[in-house]
């Protein structure tokens, strides 16, 4: 069953179109990301389906409510995670967690949800003395505290340093084992990569391109980059694929391809042929980056 | 329901830790009025006035207290629910199941219980160290007076959190108008032989009313328990002063419904724009 189904979401803003016919569909128990450039529509669209905004037309069912419409019942199974820290900053860490608690008919042990994001040290501590990191984690535990279905994540790590992105990670893993939905909008390709179970790409208000984030956008079926080094070889020394992305200057050679098992196979071939090795050899698909800066390269607002 | 009553005493109690845990708040509303008392006893004397047999505290400390009512009600919740709103902890709020009338209950609940707690700290130091008199009598008026006073002035603080731009102008607003009115309503100076201009806008604004409903609860020249529309100058009758407070507490409540927004406002320059240029 779908958590969140969008049909021909529009949000015109006078005569800005800042959504303008999005179609989503994210099924239960699924991470979902949506990468997108700042006024692509993807906050508006996120702020639509968490009931934080109305919108223009459409259809929106979100775990089978109408978000604009759902009120408290809808609200008690989702949990948002805003962009930005909005915390009281005078209260105490476990005091903000059981305050959010209060407002949820079965919520998580107060307790368990300050372990699960690591701030048990951090219990009696006034939040104005957290780090950023500590309150971006603290923001997630009052995500979670109502044990929501549905999560909404926005740039949930940003401002994160590595290890605290990594444990970041491993909560969200773990949520998505107790089988909770979670949408999720991140700037960080490798977030999106390492997280997410299908990707959306949204430019200009609508949904460029949606997969799963090894082949979004043709990633498994696009051209492939060749490279290895060939230091102090001349060019006419070197098989016939490798000559044209020769840099002699650099001795690195690039080969572009879409059928990289056949230039290895020739590479491979002459290299052991002529008993030398083939230094540095890597073959490299486009990233998952390379392919949301195409999408995203020609449209307005990006 | 009960369930929503026990939501509202914990947004009230959740408020209230807000509060005195940020003491520049707990600084104005209650240290601030006991200052005055403190320089206007020094500057002009605590004497007892021979006639009425007691001092001129009784007379300071009441309307004083009020305004440190005004002060917890009207300016701090308009301050506070700017910045709370400017931080999105509103739009937070907004996105959980907890209702936001329950929300806006716990900051009004909060204000008239600190107001109160202001209100008796004042009237306690009155007592204790200036001699101040308290007429048993007219308490259930004063105390029914001070939930309508301390009401009317929280709509109105929310009123100027629904209408200013950000929390950077609630505090000029919340200040610019509270003073000056403050002057034309019995706080510092009784104005019954100024200007009849004077009379009038005081008259006209829900503080003289306030202040005078309460503060003629400590008249001693004053007869009767309150309960009457409009007194003589001889009685103690809070009826026209609620009702000029209920109208200004309606008439602010119904503006802040209708303009009340959860949403930080955009504004260019702000951190916001900053960081599409940044990142776009």
């Amino acid at each position: 069953m779908a958590a969140i189904t969008v049909r021909g979401l529009t949000k015109h803003y006078g005569s800005l179109h800042a959504v303008d016919g999005l179609d989503l569909t994210i099924e239960e128990g699924e991470v979902f990301a949506l990468l997108g450039p700042n006024g692509a529509g993807k906050s508006t669209s996120v702020e639509i389906m968490e009931g934080h905004r109305f919108r223009t037309g459409g259809d929106v069912e979100v775990l089978g409510y109408d978000p604009a419409t759902g009120g408290r019942e809808f609200r008690e199974r989702i949990g948002i995670v805003l962009q930005e820290t909005a915390l009281e900053k005078e209260l105490k860490v476990f005091e903000a967690i059981e305050t959010y608690a209060a407002f949820y008919p079965r919520p998580r042990d107060p307790g368990e949800v300050i372990e699960i994001v690591g701030l048990e040290d951090k219990r009696d501590a006034r939040i104005k003395t957290l780090s950023g990191g500590q309150q971006r984690r603290l923001e997630l535990a009052l995500g979670i505290i109502g044990d929501p279905d549905l999560i909404f994540l926005d740039e949930p790590t940003t401002g994160f340093d590595p290890s605290a992105r990594r444990q970041a990670w491993s909560l969200i893993d773990n949520l998505r084992s107790l089988g909770k939905t979670i949408l999720l909008t991140t700037h960080y390709m490798d977030e999106a990569h390492n997280l997410a179970d299908r990707v959306a790409v949204i430019a200009a208000g609508r949904i460029v391109a949606e997969g799963d984030p090894a082949s979004i956008g043709g990633r498994s079926d696009g051209r492939a980059t060749i490279r290895f080094r060939a230091a102090g070889m001349e060019s006419r020394e070197l098989p016939q694929v490798a000559r044209e992305g020769y840099d002699e200057e650099s001795g690195e050679v690039a080969i572009e391809t879409a059928t990289p098992t056949a230039v290895l196979s020739d590479l491979t071939g002459w290299a052991v042929g002529r008993g030398v090795e083939l230094e540095g050899l890597s073959v490299e698909r486009p990233s998952l980056e390379d392919v949301y800066l195409e999408l995203t390269a020609e449209l307005p607002n990006g | 329901m009960g369930r929503d009553l026990h939501l509202i005493y914990l947004q009230i109690q959740y408020q209230n830790k807000i509060f005195w845990r940020t003491p520049v708040s707990a600084f104005f509303t209650i240290v601030f009025p006991l200052m005055f008392l403190v320089l206007f006893t020094a500057i002009f004397g605590n004497e007892e006035i021979e006639s009425l047999g007691v001092t001129t505290a009784q007379f300071y400390a009441p309307a004083l207290a009020v305004f440190g009512a005004a002060s917890a009600t009207y300016t701090n919740l308009s301050i506070t629910t700017a910045i709370a709103r400017d931080e999105g902890i509103l739009k937070k709020i907004r996105g959980t199941p907890l209702p936001p009338w329950i929300y806006i209950a716990g900051r009004v609940g909060s204000a008239v219980w600190i107001a109160l707690i202001a209100v008796v700290i004042m009237m306690t130091v009155g007592v204790v160290v200036y001699g101040v008199e308290i007429i048993g009598s007219t308490l259930t008026a004063a105390l029914l007076s001070f939930l309508v006073g301390a009401s009317a002035f929280a709509a109105l603080g929310l009123m100027v959190a629904a209408l200013v731009p950000n929390s950077d102008s609630a505090p000029a607003v919340a200040n610019a108008t509270l003073l000056p009115i403050a002057f034309v309503s019995d706080v510092f100076l009784v104005t019954e032989d100024g200007p009849a201009w004077m009379d009038a806008v005081g008259n006209f604004f829900p503080l003289k009313h306030f202040v005078n409903s309460l503060a003629d609860a400590f008249n001693p020249t004053l007869s009767g328990n309150g309960f009457a529309w409009s007194g003589t100058d001889s009685e103690y009758a809070i009826g026209i002063h609620v009702a000029v407070m209920l109208v200004w507490g309606i008439g602010a409540a119904i503006v802040a419904v209708r303009f009340f927004k959860w949403d930080p406002i955009p504004d260019r320059g702000s951190r916001g724009s900053r960081k599409a240029n940044s990142q776009g």
